[in-house]
């Protein structure tokens, strides 16, 4: 099972997060265009090796991190609240 | 019997009694199921799975293929449990599996003569040819599945509990061996935190099944002295009859413990298994080696056994489970039987070994004991009935059959190392030619194996290894050897190198021609013909073997066949066996039951219910409660006992339209927002507008998904500057609280709003009716007026009795209604007070029948039709998505698809017979196309019954909508048999112009 560093909470077992989609993927402005939206909504790479989630601590303190997950060797090499990453 | 005395580590100060099949037999403490049949001379224990072959104890440990067994009865009864791993226990109880109508007579037997007609892929191919997609077809598939079938698992409830433990340590041991504890002894000595499990009931692994001297005391009694070091260790853990059954990411190892399943009934409250999480900063794998048999002309028969478990069986459990032995091997280990099975009195007909030649001090011996040995030979046939009489030799060049009557053949193909938890890390197995076995590949996680899991196939080379690589273990996991460690003194062995049979040559052919089968699963019985015929039809891939054959395939996961299998595959193809490769090992190591999975997670330890603060009023009252998100709501509260939940509702539904009702509507979402960006937030979050919403109003609001379908309704209460309280649908509220942090958090840091939670904290009640108005008159000391609290206002209020809390005039029945909530302590106090005050009116506690049923007369969307596949101009809300601003969801929400005509949109449905009612789930069609393929218009999506129209009334999405107003549909449940003629109408069955909400 996974593990990670919340940055509020330390490390917790990954069943106390949730899972949040890809955080790679930035949100358009609400008035963006319909083709930006739609890339947000529907496009997605599935690559193998380094990525970028979002969970949610919804077991723990509530805050949604940003983890740097291998789909690979499921290495987690960081994890940070999304607020900081935002900034 | 055939208990050899002076033989064994049974208690036999302590007989045990138990069934078999209905019979009943003798054992003694420290016996197995195995071991105890096997001393009663029950040879025939099982069936197979295809041919229905007569089949007995195979081996004595987790690999056992054959003597599967369904123990105990009633709710405890659990199938495919290995006779070999069962602990006895007076008044066991156990049956045989896969005959009919008994284990001596089979039916099914008859499979055997039609073999041939059953080759491998037999399954598959019937998918193909002549009978595909056929009743025929149907009718075969479902015999194949039964005459195929496994033991079978009871209906009833587990009675017993499942524990769960997570735990951490320095160094992990699996497997209790001389590897094992030479392991943990080795790594505790530094200070290290250690955890040693063994899947059987003792220590020891071989050391308690072979002779031994350690340090010049028998081995047991090393075993006992090495136990005593580790437990006086305050740092260590020993974990008997726990078996590691996965290996997962962050060095996580998955073992169940089996802590009652020994006794007849967990006893002291203690559960019957626990799952361990342990997560180790280092791994010590000494998992041993299985012991492979050999393939030959019926090597299934009753009687033939592995030569290992021939020695577990003799020096364990004291029982000789054959007078008359032959061995059958590739290599000296198996010598070891022929001497063990001379000091117990039996007679070694012979050693029929593979080799060309066999020379060691271990084959010396048995040469001197006077035992033929036979080198460059093979048995090639076995013949007896049920049970094994008489086997057939020949040299493995061809010649003359030699025969040799024995009721026992003990065989050896070498041992292959137990790999399969550093497999399961990714690390490939790695071939090695001069062993014939695979060994553990370069470890990717923090593990190393150790004894003859990697490999040392001799006593001295496990309790080497084991110090070696225990201290290694410690050391990594940042731990320093303080003392000196002495490896202890044991014979140094020297084996003659082996040569691996892979498959035995075909006896010379029969009267009728033909040879035998040579079974390489037995589990599955798949034959190596079998592997020849996937060869020869051109599966290439061992993966695909497998699938095809069903190799490997069965509970045991083939741990005696799989490297027996490709081996013989690999022959085929004229490659070299690391060329073939393994198939991939994947967790559980051994099966493992679905209730220790769940461990305490059952039923309200699943899913916890919520209860409302009025939860024990209700309970007093209601007919039957229903789960809604994690809450429970009553349905109905019946009048009379004996009235029913149609009658309930429809009666609750009237009193509430006639004169007024209550309802607890605590379980709706409520979310608190404030600051100063609050209204900016619920512009973005909300598809309708509320710039113009001024403090103390209500507005309904829509929220979208960001691909524009519809996610979620409620109402968007402003009850100050900067602070508002918005409603979620009961079951929307977790996900929308979450969705509002991510948003906060993600999305949108810099705005300044602080979101909270508060459905638990306030209890919520709905008054609604024509009289609603004059309950809360005399409830609260607000002017509750038409002209001072319009519809849609909103205010802080007291109670009477002066229970502070919020007033809402919000309406979900479509009647003259307010909301009021007040901290959840207060709830029963202001219900009891509304319910006082409207005793006077006939006011109707109503459930969440009549709730739906009211909203269902209204129009009004809930979570049927909010499905996440409706936009919010099928439910006839288009016009709520604002123009003037930007929202989550407007972007995608214009496009083409959303909005088309021929959409299934919200409309009303009313039977044309004005009586009969419209399921929920029913499938519209047209009335004029019924014959197949009927094109689906649409589903009903909630119906009830108006009794102010006296009609039943449904919602349904159906495509076209509103302009097939007027239309007549068929409204069909196959399911159910119905099908009803209904008029399509607008979706709002009782008044239309919102008069009642305005009075």
């Amino acid at each position: 099972m996974f593990q990670f560093k919340c940055p509020h909470c330390g490390l917790r077992d990954a069943n106390e997060f949730t899972y949040g989609g890809d955080a790679t993927i930035a949100w358009p402005d609400l008035g963006a265009s319909e083709q930006e939206w739609f890339d947000a909504v529907y496009q997605r790479e599935n690559p193998r090796g380094p990525h970028r989630e979002y969970w949610h601590h919804a077991g723990g303190c509530r805050q949604w991190v940003v983890v740097d997950r291998d789909t690979l060797t499921h290495e987690i090499h960081g994890c940070r609240a999304a607020s900081e990453t935002q900034k | 019997m055939s208990r050899i005395d002076g033989f064994g580590r049974i208690d036999r100060s302590k007989p045990l009694s138990f069934t078999f099949d209905g019979k009943t037999y003798q054992g003694f403490e420290g016996d197995t199921l195995a071991s105890a049949l096997l001393a009663n001379g029950v040879s025939l224990v099982g069936r197979s799975f295809k041919y229905h072959r007569p089949r007995g104890v195979f081996s004595a440990g987790p690999e056992e293929p054959n003597a599967l067994v369904a123990l105990r009865s009633g709710a405890r009864r659990e199938p495919n449990t290995r006779a070999t791993m069962v602990e006895l226990y007076d008044g066991l109880v156990a049956e045989s599996q896969n005959r009919w109508p008994s284990l001596a007579f089979d039916v099914q037997a008859v499979n055997q003569v039609f073999a041939r007609f059953l080759p491998a892929g037999f399954y598959y191919k019937t998918f193909m040819g002549p009978f595909a997609n056929t009743r025929l077809w149907m009718m075969f598939e479902h015999v194949i599945r039964r005459a195929a079938g496994m033991g079978s698992a009871t209906y009833e409830t587990d009675p017993d509990t499942y524990a769960r433990r997570s735990v951490h340590c320095d160094v992990l041991v699996v497997g209790g061996g001389p590897s094992g504890l030479s392991a943990a002894l080795a790594a505790s000595e530094t200070g290290a935190r250690v955890i040693l499990i063994d899947e059987h009931a003792e220590f020891g692994g071989r050391l308690r099944q072979d002779r031994y001297d350690i340090d010049g005391m028998p081995a047991a009694d090393w075993v006992a002295k090495s136990l005593a070091t580790l437990a006086s260790r305050d740092t260590v853990r020993l974990l008997s009859r726990t078996s590691a059954f996965g290996y997962y990411d962050n060095n996580m190892i998955g073992c169940v413990e089996r802590v009652t399943d020994h006794l007849a009934v967990p006893v002291d409250h203690k559960p019957r298994q626990r799952w361990w999480q342990i997560r180790a900063a280092q791994v010590v794998l000494a998992t041993g080696a299985l012991e492979q048999p050999l393939v030959f002309g019926n090597n299934d028969r009753p009687g033939v056994m592995l030569a290992g478990a021939v020695r577990a069986y003799l020096n364990q459990f004291g029982v000789l489970p054959g007078k008359r032995a032959v061995i059958f091997t590739s290599g000296d280990d198996a010598y070891r039987t022929a001497l063990d099975l001379t000091a117990a009195g039996a007679q070694v007909m012979a050693v029929v070994d593979s080799r060309d030649t066999a020379q060691s001090a271990l084959t010396q011996a048995v040469r001197d004991a006077g035992i033929e040995v036979l080198t460059g030979h093979a048995v090639v046939d076995t013949h007896g009935s049920p049970t094994l009489q008489r086997v057939d030799v020949m040299p493995l060049t061809g010649g003359t059959v030699r025969e040799f009557t024995c009721d026992l053949l003990a065989m050896s193909g070498g041992w292959q190392p137990s790999v399969h938890l550093s497999s399961q890390t990714g690390a490939k197995p790695v071939w090695n030619a001069e062993l014939s076995c695979f060994l553990p590949g370069v470890p990717k996680r923090p593990e190393r194996s150790a004894g003859s899991a990697a490999g040392h196939f001799t006593l001295y080379g496990c309790l080497s290894e084991g110090s070696v690589r225990g201290l290694e273990a410690a050391k990594a996991a940042g731990f320093s050897a303080t003392g000196t460690f002495a490896i202890p003194q044991v014979d140094i062995e020297r084996f003659a190198p082996t040569a691996p049979l892979w498959e035995a040559p075909d006896p010379p052919p029969g009267l009728f021609g033909g040879h035998p089968k040579k079974f390489v699963d037995h589990q599955d019985d798949v034959a190596a013909s079998d592997i020849q015929l996937a060869h020869r039809e051109g599966y290439i891939s061992v993966e695909h073997l497998k699938r095809y054959t069903t190799l490997g395939m069965g509970t045991d996961q083939g741990k005696t066949s799989n490297l027996t299998g490709l081996a013989i595959m690999a022959a085929l193809r004229g490659e070299p066996i690391e060329k073939v490769g393994t198939t991939t090992f994947r967790p559980p190591y051994t099966p493992i039951s679905i209730g220790a999975m769940g461990g305490s997670e059952r039923g309200q330890q699943y899913k916890p219910r919520r209860r409302s603060p009025m939860h024990d009023w209700h309970d007093a009252r209601v007919g039957e409660w229903v789960p809604a998100g994690l809450w429970d709501r009553p349905r109905h509260y019946p009048a009379t006992p004996g009235e029913s939940m149609r009658d309930a509702y429809i009666r609750e539904t009237r009193q509430t339209r006639g004169s007024v009702g209550i309802c607890d509507v605590t379980t709706l979402g409520k979310i608190d927002l404030q600051g100063p960006d609050a209204l900016d937030f619920i512009n973005r979050i909300y598809a309708n507008g509320f710039s113009n919403l001024p403090v103390g109003k209500v507005r309904y609001g829509l929220m979208l998904r960001e691909d524009g379908m519809v996610l979620d309704d409620g109402t968007v209460a402003r009850l100050g500057e900067t602070h508002y309280v918005i409603t979620t649908t009961t079951a929307n509220a977790v996900p929308v609280m979450a969705k509002i942090e991510f948003l906060l958090q993600a999305v949108w840091p810099e705005l300044k709003v602080k979101a909270t939670s508060v459905t638990e904290q306030y209890a919520a009640i709905a008054v609604a009716g024509p009289k609603a108005r004059e309950v809360m008159q005399r409830v609260v000391d607000l002017d509750v007026s038409n002209a001072a609290f319009p519809f849609m206002a909103c205010a802080p209020c007291r109670t009477k009795d002066g229970v502070p809390g919020r007033l809402f005039r919000i309406s979900f029945s479509g009647e003259l209604a307010y909301e009021i909530a007040v901290p959840s302590d207060y709830g029963q106090q202001v219900w009891d007070a509304l319910m006082a005050a409207g005793r006077e009116f006939d006011i109707v506690p109503y459930g969440l029948e009549a709730l739906g049923n009211m909203r269902i007369e209204k129009g009004h969307v809930a979570g049927s039709e909010l499905d996440g596949r409706t936009t919010a101009d099928d439910l006839g809300l288009g016009k709520m998505l604002s123009k003037k601003k930007d929202f989550i969801g407007k972007a995608l929400a214009f496009r083409p698809g959303m909005t088309g005509e021929t959409r299934k949109k919200l409309v009303g449905l009313v039977p044309v017979d004005g009586r009969s009612s419209l399921p929920n789930g029913s499938q519209i069609v047209s009335v004029d196309h019924t014959d197949p393929p009927v094109k689906m218009l649409g589903h009903v999506t909630a119906n009830g019954f108006s009794p102010e129209r006296n009609i039943p009334v449904a919602l349904a999405l159906l495509e076209g909508g509103l302009a097939r107003e007027g239309e007549t549909v068929l409204v069909t449940h196959p399911l159910k048999n119905i099908a009803v003629q209904a008029r399509v109408t607008g979706p709002v069955f009782v008044d239309p112009e919102g008069k009642r909400l305005h009075d």
